[in-house]
């Protein structure tokens, strides 16, 4: 087999020199009753060429090429070309978690690059090096709200991603933290900031918004601040579509941003993987899950990277760690860093630019059915027919239109949200236009 | 003699921040074929922000020789052996890269119509369908993002089921051997934690299992074999023990390079179990991830797997999101999906009979590093090992050299250190896992060094404590990095 790199004749000295007469000796200690006496119930191994065949296969049956005005958490963008080019190198690719810094400085040093770009993006004093996704980033900051602030509840808004308020509740459930939504002014499709003060008490320690919102609107963190602080309870903010804070007042306000980086170049991939973060004042450094890289000298009096602060983490503190993460996203926090330096300051200002015209273009031709201002997504009100049946119109001209939002939102079942980025041509807008007329 | 090093000149690489120029570009977008807008009137002007403050600008040569030039300082198995224990670093296949690439996969959006999505859950259902043969259990959830993800999900199961019984019991007993996720997640499930000590011989100890079963224990964790890469001989009792008094057996499936075509948790008791695919199924580790630990369940445990489920409805997939006694979301969509499809690749290279052939030759090497070692090294449990083994410094010790310098020197030597200091069972453990992609001359090659690092310790103890010698960065000052934490570049 290609992926084992011995001669027999290799295979035999081993076992010569181990004293063992076949390979099944090997397992002789193991009891009689849990031994699988059968092989495996799976094929023998095929070729490199029919696996690339089987796969072809499968993206086949996927709807390949259409172009599609989904987002609702996961962005249609350009990758550029250097992400790939640096993440297939071996020595990213195949090297573990950073421990031994001596022979990890690559890893690190990027790393040290991403957390320090995500500060700049975010406007917080520092991030941590990855968590798996947005959605799994909402309960850790939530917990880690909880933490710093000794009080348990925690409020989000119902303009959070649902999959996000899912995870959330299932981390929840268990650990003495009641979780409560607050809703949206039906017109503007911002939180109400009224239910908020209404539910907000001095048990809450989490108060938790999203901007760009799941409805794609610029939602009001600071009047969320404001409420949260005076209570005595953190704002978190989450943010899906990070390509919009290349133009969108960072959440300063925010006592932790969590976000989710699958806009810098992580492909959809039909979920994941993607890469989370999440970013804090300095004061809450060590109430942060996750690892952290920080610099320091070798004993030559260079500048050196190693991982550090991790008394918060589970191989040293076991059950009082902070959270239980052990692997992250390094590989794919790496893209989002080879992203961010392609694109860079001008070019991330331009991209969000690009995003807010298409967006913009697509929503003039249509009608929003809030008030608020949006970045690159929005909600269109269907009259007359279901948002269904303008998808299946569209499908019949090969393109994959909005999410309908009944699914999440009973009272928006007439309702689709669409995304437009740079990926989106004038063209299909302009069908999407015509059918959805 | 060191066989595998030589010196290596390369340049000390700037941050790309201090590379930075105003103006300087990597990219060029096209031109919008729609009206630009006015971004203070679309957004509101208080929305918008200034330029961004200390955000790279570089040009596109310097995009790729910082990070070509970043790469080159670090270790990674391409370049060789990574013996590091419970770590499973075997080689990653690279066309599972490819694949994971294919146009109608990678560009699937998660939203996009189960019509038009028929690729993917059909690979995902081939998925779960073999990680069932593999384990023995009898379904499989792929949500959860990585090992200590799947252990979330999987004591979440537990306590639901228990729930449902009546009562989800208090605590989740933890043998002393344990990776550290496994406390750290009991307690975000709600559980008390409480310890078992090892036997003499490095197994569970089940007499002491015994008094400790009591109607409060939801569950017992276990990894199998254990972190001395030893197989629990008693591991059936030890089900029949938690069963007898109503509560579960969740396996740790970290080692399960080590039973894979000879074994299966489901045949020998445990309810429910993680895998990690970025170790036994050869996707990459990428400096720390990503990876994903699905977790495989006995039927008892099905109807609270996170939802939404594949079912299959005549000749097409779809999703079941109507599931009322599960524990819910654990990951947005369905699981690290472009990491599902390397695994599978992987599954579909070896096939069946491959993939007990490098299990075999997991273990063989494993033993074989043993044998060449024990007379140099301590072994303080002598219970045949499997995939891995793991010696003390006792002897180096008393000569004041610890195991995590003896892991320094070997660097010099051209290797990854083993796993140091863990696991705690172990004082001043060396546990070294080769996996199954390790040949004869890079193993020999491994052993001649440990070797010489042994008697480097006995001839020149100093020498050996103030390794590494030959990389180009020099001991890290770590003690420093925590005392005065910076964490982001500033100007």
């Amino acid at each position: 087999m290609r992926y084992l790199p011995k001669s027999e004749s290799e295979r035999r000295q081993i076992l010569d020199a181990c004293g063992v007469s076949s390979p099944d000796e090997l397992f002789a200690h193991l009891p009689e009753a849990v031994r699988l006496k059968r092989p495996l119930d799976l094929a023998p191994g095929i070729s490199e060429y029919e696996i690339v065949q089987y796969f072809r296969d499968r993206g086949d049956e996927n709807g390949k090429g259409y172009p599609s005005f989904l987002g609702a958490g996961v962005y249609h963008h350009f990758r550029p070309v250097l992400v790939d080019t640096v993440v297939s190198r071996g020595e990213f690719l195949t090297s573990y978690t950073p421990y031994q810094a001596e022979i990890a400085q690559g890893t690190l040093t990027t790393i040290f690059e991403f957390q320090t770009m995500i500060c700049q993006l975010t406007g917080m004093d520092v991030a941590n090096a990855s968590m798996y996704d947005g959605s799994t980033a909402v309960p850790e900051a939530a917990m880690m709200a909880v933490r710093a602030t000794g009080k348990g509840r925690v409020l989000i808004a119902r303009s959070v991603h649902p999959e996000y308020r899912e995870v959330l509740t299932t981390y929840a459930k268990h650990q003495g933290m009641p979780v409560e939504e607050f809703g949206y002014v039906p017109e503007a499709g911002t939180i109400d900031l009224e239910d908020l003060d209404r539910k907000i008490d001095d048990l809450t320690g989490a108060v938790i918004i999203q901007s760009p919102n799941f409805f794609g609107i610029v939602d009001q963190v600071k009047a969320a601040a404001g409420i949260a602080h005076q209570r005595g309870a953190l704002l978190v903010v989450i943010f899906t579509e990070a390509v919009s804070l290349g133009i969108l007042e960072p959440p300063a306000d925010a006592d932790i941003v969590a976000g989710e980086l699958q806009s810098f170049a992580i492909s959809p991939s039909y979920g994941g993987p993607y890469a989370g973060i999440i970013a804090t004042k300095d004061k809450f450094i060590r109430q942060m899950p996750g690892r952290l890289v920080g610099q320091t000298t070798d004993s030559r009096g260079n500048r050196a990277f190693c991982l550090t602060l991790s008394t918060r983490e589970q191989h040293i503190r076991r059950e009082k760690a902070t959270s239980n993460i052990c692997t992250n996203q390094a590989l794919i926090a790496l893209m989002a860093t080879v992203f961010m330096t392609v694109y860079g300051k001008q070019g991330l200002r331009e991209l969000a630019e690009q995003n807010l015209a298409k967006a913009h273009y697509l929503a003039s031709k249509l009608k929003p059915r809030f008030c608020g201002k949006f970045f690159n997504e929005f909600v269109v009100k269907i009259e007359g027919r279901s948002p269904d049946a303008i998808n299946q119109a569209l499908l019949k001209k090969k393109i994959i239109g909005g999410l309908p939002l009944g699914r999440f939102y009973p009272e928006l079942a007439d309702s689709l949200l669409l995304c437009a980025t740079e990926m989106s041509r004038r063209a299909d807008m302009d069908t999407i236009a015509e059918v959805a007329a | 003699m060191i066989t595998k090093v030589r010196s290596h000149l390369s340049p000390n690489e700037a941050l790309l921040f201090e590379r930075s120029s105003p103006g300087k570009k990597a990219y060029q977008l096209p031109d919008l074929d729609v009206p630009p807008v006015d971004a203070a009137e679309a957004l509101g002007a208080d929305n918008v922000r200034e330029a961004i403050e200390g955000f790279p600008e570089v040009s596109e040569v310097e995009a790729i020789r910082h990070f070509t030039r970043l790469s080159t300082w670090n270790y990674a198995i391409d370049y060789g052996m990574y013996p590091l224990g419970s770590c499973t670093m075997k080689y990653n296949p690279r066309i599972n890269e490819l694949v994971a690439r294919t146009e109608g996969l990678a560009w699937a959006h998660p939203y996009q119509p189960e019509s038009l999505s028929q690729g993917c859950m059909e690979v995902m259902a081939r998925v779960e369908a073999a990680l069932a043969e593999i384990t023995g259990m009898d379904a499989v959830t792929l949500q959860p993002a990585a090992g200590a993800h799947g252990e979330l999900t999987g004591i979440l199961l537990i306590r639901a089921l228990l729930q449902k019984r009546g009562n989800p019991r208090k605590k989740i007993l933890i043998p002393d051997s344990a990776h550290g996720t496994n406390p750290a997640t009991a307690a975000i499930a709600g559980y008390a934690i409480e310890n078992i000590k090892s036997s003499e011989t490095g197994v569970l100890d089940v007499s002491a299992l015994e008094r400790l079963v009591t109607d409060d224990v939801a569950a017992l964790m276990v990894t199998n074999p254990n972190t001395l890469g030893v197989f629990e001989e008693n591991i059936n009792r030890v089900a029949e023990i938690l069963h007898a008094k109503g509560a579960m057996l969740y396996m740790d499936g970290a080692n399960m390079n080590a039973l894979v075509g000879i074994a299966r948790p489901g045949d020998f008791g445990v309810d429910v179990m993680h895998l990690n695919l970025h170790k036994t199924f050869s996707t990459p580790h990428g400096g720390g991830g990503p990876g994903a630990g699905p977790v495989a369940v006995k039927k008892v445990l099905e109807p609270f797997l996170p939802a939404p489920r594949l079912k299959r409805s005549g000749k097409k997939w779809t999703y079941d999101y109507k599931r009322k006694h599960s524990i819910g979301r654990v990951k947005a969509f369905y699981g690290n999906f472009g990491v599902l499809v390397r695994a599978f690749a992987y599954i579909l290279a070896h096939g069946g009979p491959g993939l007990r052939n490098a299990t075999v030759d997991a273990v063989l090497n494993a033993v074989y590093i043993r044998k060449r070692l024990e007379p140099y090294f301590d072994l303080p449990y002598s219970s045949p090992n499997m995939h891995e083994v793991v010696f003390s410094d006792d002897r180096q010790a008393k000569l004041g050299v610890r195991t995590g310098e003896i892991a320094k020197r070997l660097i010099d030597y051209g290797f990854h250190p083993y796993t140091v200091s863990f696991p705690l069972i172990v004082h001043g453990a060396l546990m070294i896992e080769p996996t199954e992609t390790e040949g004869k001359m890079e193993l020999d090659q491994f052993i001649d060094a440990m070797i010489s690092i042994a008697k480097e310790v006995e001839t020149d103890p100093q020498m050996v404590k103030n390794a590494p010698y030959g990389t180009r960065t020099s001991k890290v000052d770590e003690v420093t990095a925590a005392r005065k934490p910076v964490l982001r570049w500033k100007p």
